[in-house]
């Protein structure tokens, strides 16, 4: 990366690398004088935060890799052997499985940092859509992890989201038969799922530096969302970010190890802690906490989705595009969106009540009457699995769901409040996917997802042309300045 | 001194270009397809193992969860008030409709034997055990997402999208069922 002239270094040894590999050029240029905005806040440590947890992780891993036996009979005693008689394999045991945790509250920060401040605009959407891929792989990688204790809930979790496939229509069951390599979680489910596990965090080490590259191309996005536009806009990398990051990680790291000394088991399930039965379900599954969420979402969609859900869905989509995501509807669809918004109420009536009043005692007679109701495109089921990846996989495409001009939530009146409903509609959904799926969590969850997608399809295509635009400041040294100001400091 | 600028005969050499992409591709498919075979059931795994079960000492009521294939198969003898509640459901109300009679063996309606493994996402449901819930049509209720089922294993409310399924079985005698 680092071509073209170079200084030389005044150490021999350093030199006589440097002259054939210019490695320490390359650290120098991208960490040492690296130009990056001078007014980050401490939300910009959660990326450095990320990638201390992703080196923690694997130095933890591939020590217990060393202890750990990955056979159905054998695989839980040897994690029980870990914690208990290895030297010191209760520290890397907690500290792998907190550090999960850890990992995943950085990376959650972290894109909510880049949502809230607009990181994933133009020119950074590339380097956005390689943090969902890398956030996508850490879901599979602690999946698999999660599965290696072979207790109840590694077991059971493992069947519960291994059968997501068979929503696949065809070949899904052919698709579950062969992920597990039999006709249940057994022992070649656990070999193979361990394979992986020691595997994709190396594939994730390359997508992050695919990130960090693509990130050094563009250069940081800072709180004002302005670009640096000269020398007084910026600072060296080192020492005023590695400092700042290694206060952030001090802190970080005190969190880290409360976990792991008061509260190791903290954020697992008692039922973790016994060994897996095939033949008898926990009376209540739950998956780690940082996926509940995505859990939530799966288990809102109830109800199959009915001919009149799918012609309401089209009409009412074409009516949001054209009102939302599109400035001014367009010509050719105007003299038909009458017509449209009778199509969505008149389908859309009798798709509410097959969805979601199917149970209500006083309307079985009228929902009785309504013809074709058993002819579903999409099944419950499926329509989870959908919504499942669909809730992630929306965030990869959010530049371009996104087109308002301004970068930073900071000038985005609006975007801002409804992001932290956004937010706030995660966090509820993660409380309900902890929970039993009974009423009323199963509607609180609904609107919840509701709003998550709502959020992200209607709301945010429509401020993208909606929403006034403030007055921004001329350059992030201005903005520092009016800050230090306001703040009564020099 | 040849001309190396054009082949003699073009045509000749993009054949030459296409059976050599045509074998490699080919090549890399076979490969690749035994990797992906590779994780399929081996043959030990698919050796079927049929599972005999004495019913003899069953009450009318009373459940069984036997192994089969690595999965749990309920086997329940119904009471006459089970059965007729089955049997008296207008299939139009089913999500995946069926008739009792196409779940059980003719002459053998008190026996209900079903894979106890959840249409939705594969977990077990509760209902075999006395002092499990069965759900609202005394069936089964599975406990990871609400799916109920009713007396003759069919999926009555919940996201499950079909009936518990039905595995191959027939009775060796009055007292022995052999499923698979």
């Amino acid at each position: 990366m680092a071509h073209g002239p170079r200084e030389p270094f005044d150490n021999k040894i350093v030199e006589w690398v440097d002259s054939r590999l210019p490695i320490f050029t390359m650290i120098q240029k991208e960490y040492g004088v690296f130009p990056t905005p001078k007014n980050f806040n401490y939300f910009w440590n959660f990326g450095a935060l990320a990638m201390v947890m992703l080196v923690t992780m694997i130095a933890s891993g591939v020590i217990l890799a060393m202890h750990y036996t990955p056979n159905a009979a054998m695989a839980f005693n040897s994690v029980e052997r870990i914690t208990r008689d290895v030297n010191y394999g209760w520290l890397l045991r907690y500290l792998h499985m907190n550090g999960a945790s850890m990992f995943f509250i950085a990376v959650y920060i972290h894109i909510f940092r880049g949502m809230y401040y607009g990181s994933y605009k133009q020119p950074r959407e590339l380097l956005w859509i390689f943090g969902i891929i890398i956030f996508l792989l850490m879901m599979a990688t602690a999946f698999m992890g999660y599965t290696l204790p072979w207790s109840q809930m590694s077991g059971w979790g493992a069947t519960v989201i291994t059968s997501l496939f068979s929503a696949i229509p065809v070949v899904g069951k052919a698709l579950v038969t062969w992920l597990w390599g039999g006709f249940s979680v057994d022992n070649p489910t656990l070999n193979r799922f361990f394979a992986l596990h020691y595997l994709l965090p190396f594939i994730i080490c390359a997508v992050v530096f695919l990130h960090v590259w693509a990130l050094h191309v563009v250069g940081s996005n800072n709180p004002t969302g302005i670009d640096p536009k000269g020398p007084q806009d910026t600072l060296p990398f080192n020492p005023y970010y590695t400092i700042k990051d290694m206060f952030g990680l001090s802190i970080f790291l005190i969190v880290y190890a409360f976990l792991i000394f008061y509260a190791p088991t903290l954020l697992t399930h008692q039922d973790h802690f016994v060994p897996f039965n095939p033949m008898v379900t926990p009376a209540h599954i739950v998956p780690e906490w940082y996926f509940l969420p995505f859990y939530a979402i799966l288990r809102s969609i109830t109800f199959d989705f009915t001919l009149y859900l799918i012609v309401a869905g089209v009409a009412g989509g074409i009516l949001i595009y054209n009102f939302c995501w599109r400035k001014t509807p367009c010509e050719k669809t105007k003299p038909f969106i009458p017509a449209l918004l009778a199509v969505t109420v008149l389908f859309g009536i009798p798709a509410m009540l097959l969805a979601f009043f199917k149970d209500v005692e006083a309307l079985k007679g009228v929902i009785a009457m309504i013809p074709l109701a058993n002819i579903h495109l999409i099944e419950a089921k499926l329509g989870g699995v959908l919504a499942m990846f669909g809730s992630i996989l929306l965030l990869a495409v959010l530049p371009w769901l996104d087109r308002h001009p301004v970068r930073s939530g900071r000038y985005r009146p609006w975007y801002r409040w409804t992001l932290i409903g956004f937010v706030v509609s995660a966090v509820i959904l993660g409380y309900i996917g902890s929970q039993p799926a009974e009423q009323p969590f199963i509607t609180i969850g609904q609107l919840a997802t509701l709003y998550y997608f709502g959020w992200l399809l209607v709301i945010v295509p429509w401020l993208s042309h909606n929403e006034p635009v403030a007055k921004l400041p001329n350059s992030i040294h201005e903005a520092v300045l009016a800050d230090s100001v306001k703040g009564g400091k020099k | 001194m040849t001309d190396h600028s054009l082949p003699d005969n073009p045509a000749r050499r993009d054949f030459l270009y296409l059976t050599t992409g045509a074998v490699a591709a080919v090549g890399a498919g076979v490969t690749g397809w035994s990797f992906i075979d590779t994780m399929n059931p081996a043959a030990d795994t698919l050796a079927l193992a049929t599972t005999e079960v004495n019913i003899s000492s069953m009450q009318a009521g009373q459940s069984v969860v036997v192994t089969w294939q690595g999965k749990p198969v309920f086997i329940r003898r119904r009471t006459p008030d089970e059965i007729k509640a089955a049997q008296d459901v207008p299939v139009s109300e089913l999500r995946d409709p069926q008739t009792d009679a196409q779940r059980v063996q003719a002459g053998k309606e008190e026996w209900l034997v079903v894979v106890g493994i959840c249409t939705h996402l594969g977990c077990v449901p509760l209902g075999a055990k006395p002092n499990e819930p069965k759900g609202e049509y005394g069936g089964w209720f599975c406990p990871c997402h609400g799916s109920v089922y009713d007396t003759a294993g069919r999926i009555r409310k919940g996201p499950a999208p079909t009936n518990l399924t039905v595995p191959p079985y027939a009775f060796s005698s009055d007292t022995v069922i052999k499923i698979g």
